[in-house]
């Protein structure tokens, strides 16, 4: 865990220690429970984020693909009677071919990762309202999945399976970007995709990765979504996500152009996102508020940060100077 | 000096340098150097790369500083020139690479930041009056568009000729060309030497710089020759001639290079061949050229000359627009530079910092980069796998660094070309082409890695060394092929090895 990982770690236990303090509802099994089935909802579409980021790409489109992939999902098997099992494989494809159109038109056709997914953002929005003429996808009454509930909305001892999914996932990414050949080749090509071409490396072909890698995970996150609400208004259903998996990445330490950051920290930033919703909700703060109180505290955060590393390099540079110049006294 | 007794060597001149010095931690890059500037003068300035011509553009534009020297700017001495300084007394630049921007208008362009303004608050572009202002400016340079015509749609000479009309607009009294024609077409070389005589005419002055020594010849008045920082002469009108120029660039004293040590190599079988090939830089220009295993082909010519866009194409980065390409008598297919290192066909590239290494990344991390899966196991990366590779790397090349895991940015830069080095070298290189292998390093590192090239090419690899050292190019290559204006202008074996052959081949002429 880096020096960065570990201050974020600290200040979500600060902030939750206060709340606790001032409302020790904070801390009852059922609050906790809410509040780590979000962290799991939210940490996976995150996760996915957080592989376009390093590259230096963006995805905006998480949102609506959210709102797309569920209201399929729901529409499978509600009402085409499809075997769940085959529309969760079909909607993760679905997620998949997503991603890889994303990669194909920014890498092979050279168009920015902002405006594609921007794009991206405005089809899939609108393709979900016409799916559904605008109405809402939800399960007929007594309409029921058992085990499919279980494994989504369920708990396992008192913890929401879809953490222990988030903490599944995150194992398996943590060391798919921290250990493997391509989550090096990820960060290379952050870095400098350049020198990173120059050094053999099949740069279109990794970064097509991510944005697979991407829309897989922000698929599966549309399936515990869908499972988690039950009915989708494809209208509204997953808006601004994207800035929350955006604002999870930044509070977790990765920098915009590419290159930085760290799986632990992205976890971490989710976290704290939804730590201050909670917050929100017990300390009477009116619910409307809710993105000022978020946008402060990220603001903040970076801020902090950036200054700190400003203060660390200066001091390096004047321990530097002291060195040399005791050297020259020495000589 | 021995300026002949022409009307203008009768007025006092417009600049004066005087014994200007300047030197770099370990280099003096301008000694001693005087030179003289008549109103209505067009001198030629001309020398190898690396001679001072830079360090002299970066002094009179106030860039630099001199160490010591006087700068006399119409009749004031000065000790050194700030950019306001050269700016306000006329001095204009046109650089090699133009600074215009591309999505305005000409007008737009010539006076950026100067706009002339309508009375009230807005502060609304004037655009009646700016055209007002800009007509003259254009009708001066000859130019035949108009001025709102987007920059992005003229040509190069056409875009020089705005920046010409830039300077004009600051009433400059020197224009200093810098390399204007090295990447212009014939056609379009001659209109900007007209713009020149026009300028002339009106009594400025200006510096041409150039590599095409006939462009000189037709244009400058007098000739000044750079070589190693120092005025190697001045050359008047009467005396201004291709040889007369050459001579000075390398000096009277050929420096008889000690003839290879070793007798001549047997030749081995060639390992790349282009053939025809076209690239991107001179698309009607085919190169035919053979790498030959065990030899170290030096690729000399002036900067521009369209080696390293050759380069490019043998790695994969560019792909070639016609002509075919062999590796050991076999048709080769490069999408990719992912595919040139699959074929065993490596480059260190000229900009270190940028295409060269990853700065970020450790020394390790960067030798392990283009050969990640061998440092792997079931793709997960195993540094110890890892450190051990560049362990090997560090001690056989003699990295100077606390470990393999440091940043490879805060090393020196002939450590970093070592680790670039060392990236290709840890695996088994078939054609390693070197794009300026010794550029920016110093004297002690320069030696070790012609020791590198040298082991290589015993070793059987098939060396392609890109270098505008004339010294380097000599001393080291077996064979000397030499471009010009995207062709090979000719190909010389060790016996016919001099600074003025190689020179002559570069500027275009056959050797004697």
């Amino acid at each position: 865990m880096s020096k960065k990982d570990l201050g974020l770690l600290i200040l979500i236990l600060v902030v939750g220690a206060i709340v606790a303090l001032i409302n020790p509802r904070f801390l009852l099994p059922i609050n906790l429970a809410n509040t780590s089935n979000l962290i799991g909802l939210f940490g996976i579409l995150s996760i996915g984020q957080a592989f376009v980021i390093i590259t230096g790409g963006i995805e905006l489109s998480v949102g609506s693909v959210v709102a797309l992939l569920g209201t399929l999902f729901i529409d499978f098997i509600a009402v085409r009677g499809m075997g769940w099992p085959v529309a969760f494989v079909l909607i993760l494809v679905l997620g998949a071919i997503i991603g890889l159109a994303h990669g194909w038109l920014i890498t092979r056709l050279k168009l920015q990762p902002f405006v594609v997914t921007l794009c991206g953002l405005l089809i899939y929005r609108g393709v979900a309202r016409f799916y559904t003429g605008d109405g809402t996808a939800g399960f007929a009454f007594g309409q029921n999945f058992p085990d499919l509930e279980f494994l989504t909305a369920g708990r396992s001892y008192g913890v929401p399976n879809s953490f222990i999914a988030l903490i599944v996932i995150s194992i398996v990414m943590w060391v798919v970007l921290h250990r493997s050949v391509f989550g090096r080749y990820l960060y290379a090509i952050g870095k400098n995709e350049e020198a990173a071409k120059y050094s053999g490396i099949r740069t279109g072909r990794v970064v097509i990765a991510a944005y697979v890698i991407c829309g897989v995970l922000t698929a599966l996150s549309a399936i515990y979504f869908a499972m988690y609400t039950r009915s989708i208004s494809p209208a509204s259903h997953g808006q601004f996500y994207e800035l929350y998996a955006i604002a999870a990445a930044v509070l977790g330490g990765f920098s915009l152009r590419g290159g930085e950051g760290s799986l632990i920290g992205v976890i971490l930033g989710t976290v704290l996102l939804q730590e201050l919703q909670n917050l929100v909700n017990l300390l009477g703060i009116p619910s409307s508020l809710n993105f000022a109180v978020m946008g402060g505290v990220i603001l903040i955060g970076v801020l902090v940060d950036q200054q700190w590393g400003v203060f660390r390099e200066r001091r390096l540079m004047v321990d530097a100077t002291r060195k040399s110049a005791a050297g020259a006294a020495a000589e | 000096m021995n300026y002949s007794e022409t009307s203008i060597a009768a007025t006092t001149p417009f600049l004066s340098l005087e014994n200007v010095r300047k030197t770099y931690p370990g280099v003096v890059a301008l000694d001693g150097f005087s030179m003289e500037v008549r109103p209505g003068e067009v001198i030629g300035l001309v020398g190898e790369n690396g001679a001072g011509k830079s360090t002299l553009m970066k002094i009179l534009g106030g860039v630099t500083t001199p160490d010591s020297g006087t700068i006399t700017v119409d009749g004031t001495a000065h000790d050194r020139l700030s950019v306001e300084g050269s700016l306000g007394s006329g001095i204009a630049f046109v650089h090699q690479e133009l600074n215009l921007f591309e999505n305005l208008d000409v007008a737009a362009n010539i006076f950026f930041g100067r706009e002339p303004l309508r009375a009230g608050p807005l502060k609304l572009v004037d655009r009646a009056k700016l055209r007002t202002m800009v007509a003259p400016l254009l009708k001066r340079v000859g130019a035949n568009f108009s001025a709102d015509t987007q920059v992005a749609t003229l040509s190069l000479a056409q875009q020089q000729m705005v920046e010409i009309a830039k300077a004009l607009s600051i009433e400059a009294r020197l224009v200093i060309l810098d390399e204007p024609t090295s990447s212009l077409p014939l056609a379009e070389t001659d209109k900007l030497l007209d713009v020149i005589k026009a300028l002339k005419a009106d009594g400025i002055s200006v510096i041409f710089i150039s590599h095409r020594l006939h462009e000189v010849e037709r244009v400058a008045d007098r000739v000044v020759v750079l070589r190693d920082g120092m005025l190697a002469g001045t050359l008047p009108k009467s005396d201004i001639g291709h040889d007369q120029m050459v001579k000075l660039m390398i000096g009277r004293m050929l420096k008889e290079r000690e003839k290879a040590s070793e007798a001549a190599r047997a030749p081995g079988a060639t390992a790349l061949a282009a053939k025809a090939i076209r690239t991107p830089a001179y698309p009607g220009r085919p190169v035919d050229l053979d790498v030959r295993r065990g030899e170290i082909l030096g690729l000399a010519g002036l900067v521009g000359s369209g080696r390293t866009e050759l380069a490019r194409v043998f790695f994969g980065i560019d792909s070639k627009l016609g002509g075919a390409l062999e590796l050991d008598g076999k048709p080769l297919a490069l999408a990719s530079a992912a595919d040139a290192v699959a074929h065993g066909i490596f480059l260190v590239p000229e900009d270190r910092k940028l295409t060269g290494i990853l700065l970020d990344l450790s020394i390790a991390q960067n030798i392990s980069l283009p050969n990640l899966p061998a440092h792997a196991r079931r793709s997960l990366v195993s540094s110890s796998a890892e450190t051990a590779t560049a362990e090997k790397q560090k001690k056989d090349l003699g990295i100077k660094a606390p470990s393999v895991q440091t940043r490879t940015g805060t090393l020196s830069g002939g450590n970093q070309q070592k680790v670039v080095l060392g990236k290709w070298l840890a695996m088994n290189p078939k054609v390693m082409i070197l794009d300026e292998p010794t550029r920016g390093i110093d004297i002690g590192a320069k030696a070790e890695i012609y020791g590198l090239m040298r082991a290589l090419a015993d070793a059987g690899v098939a060396v392609l060394m890109i270098s505008s050292d004339m010294e380097e190019v000599i001393g080291v290559s077996d064979r000397i092929a030499v471009m010009h204006e995207g062709q090979i202008s000719g190909i010389l074996d060790k016996d016919r090895f001099s600074q003025e052959n190689v020179l002559l081949l570069a500027v275009g002429k056959q050797p004697k």
